[in-house]
C-alpha cells in the first residue's frame, strides 16, 4: 500500500514506516529469488527520511524539472528505494513482486530508461559521484535552486573513479552536492577493512576537500540534521558517512557480509518477517 | 574523370601536391565552436588535452561551458552523462586511446545504457598518430563503440567533414562516438560535399557501364581509396567508392545495393581490420548478400612508433593495398 499523503511525517512515523517497508522488502527479495539483503535492510531509515522528509519531489511527476535529484551509485541496494517509491506513490504497490522478473521495471540493478523516477543507472560501483557531480554542475552553471543527492555504499571507496568525482566536486565547490556512504563495513568479500581497508574514511574526504559528516545511519533524526548542516556549507561538497548494521532488523543477517549478496529462502523470509513485526521478540504481532 | 559530381569534391582530387592539407582535430574544434553557437546547452569537456584535440577552440570561445576533468577519463565520461540527464549536451575529449579506450565500461553503463545524450570525441585515432607509439594509437575504438546499443559510430575522411559530423549529431538525441586523427591528411570534400547520418556518400563512379568492385572507405582511407580507384580504372576496371563516414548505423540499403551491382567489396579504415567499419560490412552482407569482402585495415598488430606517413606504408593503409585488395576480392568472386 501507499502511506497516506502528509505535508508532515513525526519521526515516529517514519521509523514504523521503515519497519513496515523492510517486510516488503524481504517479500520481494524472497519473491525474486535472488539480490542482496544487507544494505537494502540496513538503509531503510535513509530512504525513508529522504522520500517522507527531505526530498523536493513529486511522485506524479517524476520528471519535473525542479526536483531534488537522488541518485542511488551502488545499484544493488535498488530493492530499497523500490519500496519506498512504491510507498511515496511512484508506482502500484503490487508492481514490487515483479522485481528481477521478466518484463519488469523494477531491474535487478535500475535502469533509468525503465522506471522514471531512479534518475541514473547504476549497478556497476564507483560511477554515481561522477554522475551526481555532473548533475550539480549543470545546477551550478544555470543557476538551478534543486540539490543533488548521491547514496552510495562503502564498497564503492575502493574505486578509483570515486576519488576522481571527489576531486572535481571539490575543484568546482559543489555546495549543492552531498553524497551519503551507506557504511556497513561488509562487501562481497567480507569485512571492507579486511578486504580494502577504507578508513581513516572521514580524513580522507576532508583531504579531498569535502565537508564531512559521521552519523548513525538509522537514527532519522540524525540524518535530517545532518542533511541540513551540509546545505548550510555552500562553498563545498559534502559527505555524510552514515553508519549501518548490514542486515539491520533481522538478527540472523546483521553484520554478516554472506548476506551482502542473497536473498533469504521461503523459511527463512517466513522468520525475517516474523522478526521484523515483533522488533526481535521485543513486542507481540498482529501477525505472529 | 569519375569522381561523382554529386560529392562535390575539391578540384585536382587525385593530386596529393594540389591538395591542401588539414588535421581532421581541426573539423571537431571549428564544428564544436559552430554547435555551441547554435545551442547554449553545448559544452565541452575534456580530460587534460584541450590543445591537442582542439577542445581549445571552444574553450577560448565559450570559457564558462568548457569543463577541465584533469587526466580522468572514467570520472569524464559519468559527469557528462550527469551533466546530459540535466539538459546539457556534452561533448568529452581526450585521445580515443583512453576514451572510449580506458572509459569504455563508464560509457556502456552511464552514457549508453543510460541513454545520455553525450558526444565522444576520441582524438589520435589510427597509426598516423605517428612517434608517440602503440599505446596512444587507437586501432580498437570503432570496435568497442560500435557494439554498444544506442551508439552511432563516425569516422570522418577530412577536416570538412568532421565538421559537419559534429555539428549534425550535436542536433540528434543520443550517444555518439567520432573518432578523429592527429596528423594532416588532405582535404578532399568541400562545404557543398553532401553528408548526412547513416548515409554512405558515393565519391566515385565506375566509367564503364559495369561495376567490378564496390569500396567502402572511412578517415584517411577515403582519399587512398580515390587514389585506387584512379589505378583500378587505368587497368579496365569499374569501381565504386563510397565514403562511410557514418560506421553505424550502416547504410545497409547502400551496401546492398553496391554490393549486388558489384558482387565483391573492399572496406578500408585506419583500424583493426577486424571489428570496424570491415566488420559491419561483412557482417551484413554474409548475412544478406554474401559477396567476397577484402578488408583493408591493420592486421590484428598494436602500432609502433614512426612518423605518420612511413607508418600508414608499413601498416598497409595506402592506395596500394586498396588496389591489391580489390584485385583480390575481384578474384574471388563468385562466377
Amino acid at each position: 500500500m501507499q502511506f497516506p499523503k502528509k505535508s508532515h511525517y513525526t519521526e515516529d512515523e517514519m521509523y514504523r514506516m521503515a519497519n513496515e517497508m523492510r517486510v516488503d522488502l524481504i517479500k520481494m527479495l524472497s519473491k525474486a529469488g535472488s539480490g542482496h539483503s544487507a544494505g537494502p535492510l540496513d538503509t531503510m531509515e535513509i530512504w525513508t527520511a529522504f522520500y517522507f522528509h527531505i526530498l523536493n519531489h513529486n511522485p506524479r511527476k517524476p520528471d519535473w524539472e525542479e526536483r531534488d535529484r537522488l541518485l542511488l551509485s551502488c545499484g544493488h541496494i535498488c530493492p530499497a528505494r523500490y519500496t519506498v517509491m512504491a510507498h511515496a506513490g511512484y508506482f502500484p504497490h503490487e508492481e514490487l513482486w515483479t522485481l528481477r522478473k521478466w518484463g519488469t521495471r523494477l531491474q535487478g540493478h535500475p535502469e533509468r530508461e525503465k522506471l522514471p523516477g531512479v534518475e541514473t543507472t547504476s549497478g556497476p560501483l564507483g560511477s554515481g559521484l561522477s554522475q551526481a557531480a555532473g548533475m550539480a554542475y549543470a545546477a551550478q552553471m544555470d543557476g538551478k535552486k534543486w540539490w543533488t543527492y548521491v547514496i552510495m555504499s562503502d564498497g564503492e571507496q575502493e574505486c578509483g573513479q570515486t576519488w576522481e568525482a571527489a576531486m572535481f566536486a571539490a575543484r568546482n565547490k559543489l555546495g549543492n552536492l552531498i553524497g551519503v556512504i551507506d557504511r556497513n563495513n561488509i562487501q562481497i568479500n567480507g569485512y571492507t577493512e579486511d578486504v580494502m581497508p577504507l578508513e581513516p574514511l572521514m580524513q580522507k574526504y576532508e583531504a579531498f576537500g569535502w565537508h564531512v559528516q559521521d552519523i548513525d545511519g538509522h537514527n532519522i533524526e540524525e540524518l535530517i540534521d545532518a542533511v541540513n548542516h551540509a546545505k548550510a556549507v555552500f562553498n563545498k561538497p559534502s559527505v555524510i558517512i552514515a553508519h549501518t548494521i548490514p542486515g539491520r532488523g533481522v538478527e540472523f543477517m546483521e553484520r554478516k557480509y554472506e548476506w551482502h549478496g542473497k536473498p533469504p529462502n521461503p523459511e527463512e523470509a517466513i522468520e525475517a518477517i516474523k522478526e521484523i513485526r515483533t522488533l526481535g521478540g521485543k513486542i507481540r504481532s498482529e501477525h505472529e | 574523370m569519375p569522381v561523382s559530381k554529386a560529392a562535390k569534391l575539391v578540384e585536382n582530387v587525385l593530386d596529393k601536391s594540389k591538395l591542401e592539407m588539414k588535421p581532421t582535430r581541426d573539423g571537431f574544434g571549428l564544428g564544436v565552436v559552430e554547435a555551441g553557437k547554435a545551442d547554449p546547452n553545448v559544452v565541452v569537456l575534456c580530460a587534460d588535452l584541450s590543445e591537442s584535440t582542439r577542445a581549445q577552440m571552444f574553450q577560448k570561445e565559450f570559457p564558462d561551458r568548457y569543463v577541465e576533468l584533469g587526466v580522468a577519463e572514467q570520472n569524464m565520461a559519468s559527469v557528462a552523462a550527469g551533466m546530459a540527464l540535466a539538459g546539457k549536451v556534452p561533448f568529452i575529449a581526450s585521445y580515443a586511446a583512453f576514451s572510449p579506450g580506458r572509459n569504455n565500461e563508464q560509457i556502456r553503463t552511464t552514457i549508453s545504457i543510460n541513454n545520455a545524450n553525450v558526444k565522444i570525441m576520441g582524438a589520435h585515432a589510427g597509426v598516423s598518430v605517428g612517434p608517440d607509439g602503440a599505446t596512444h594509437q587507437a586501432l580498437e575504438d570503432m570496435a568497442l563503440m560500435r557494439v554498444q546499443p544506442r551508439m552511432k559510430v563516425f569516422a570522418p575522411c577530412d577536416v570538412w567533414e568532421a565538421k559537419k559530423i559534429v555539428m549534425a549529431i550535436a542536433k540528434i538525441y543520443g550517444p555518439c562516438y567520432m573518432r578523429f586523427a592527429r596528423d594532416k591528411t588532405p582535404v578532399l570534400t568541400t562545404a557543398e560535399t553532401p553528408f548526412s547520418i547513416g548515409k554512405a556518400q558515393l565519391f566515385w563512379e565506375s566509367k564503364a557501364d559495369k561495376v567490378d568492385v564496390a569500396i567502402f572507405a572511412c578517415g584517411p582511407l577515403v582519399h587512398e581509396s580515390l587514389l585506387a580507384a584512379a589505378e583500378l580504372e587505368k587497368a579496365g576496371l569499374g569501381v565504386e567508392v563510397y565514403d562511410s563516414a557514418t560506421v553505424k548505423p550502416l547504410d545497409e540499403k547502400t551496401v546492398l545495393a553496391a554490393a549486388k551491382k558489384a558482387g565483391a567489396v573492399v572496406t578500408a579504415e585506419e583500424h583493426q581490420a577486424k571489428g570496424g567499419l570491415g566488420g559491419a560490412v561483412a557482417e551484413f552482407l554474409g548475412e544478406n548478400h554474401p559477396v567476397p569482402v577484402i578488408k583493408v585495415g591493420v592486421q590484428d598488430r598494436f602500432g609502433e612508433s614512426g612518423e605518420p606517413a612511413e607508418l600508414m606504408m608499413k601498416f598497409g593503409l595506402v592506395a596500394k593495398n586498396v588496389v591489391e585488395a580489390a584485385k583480390k576480392a575481384i578474384a574471388l568472386k563468385i562466377k
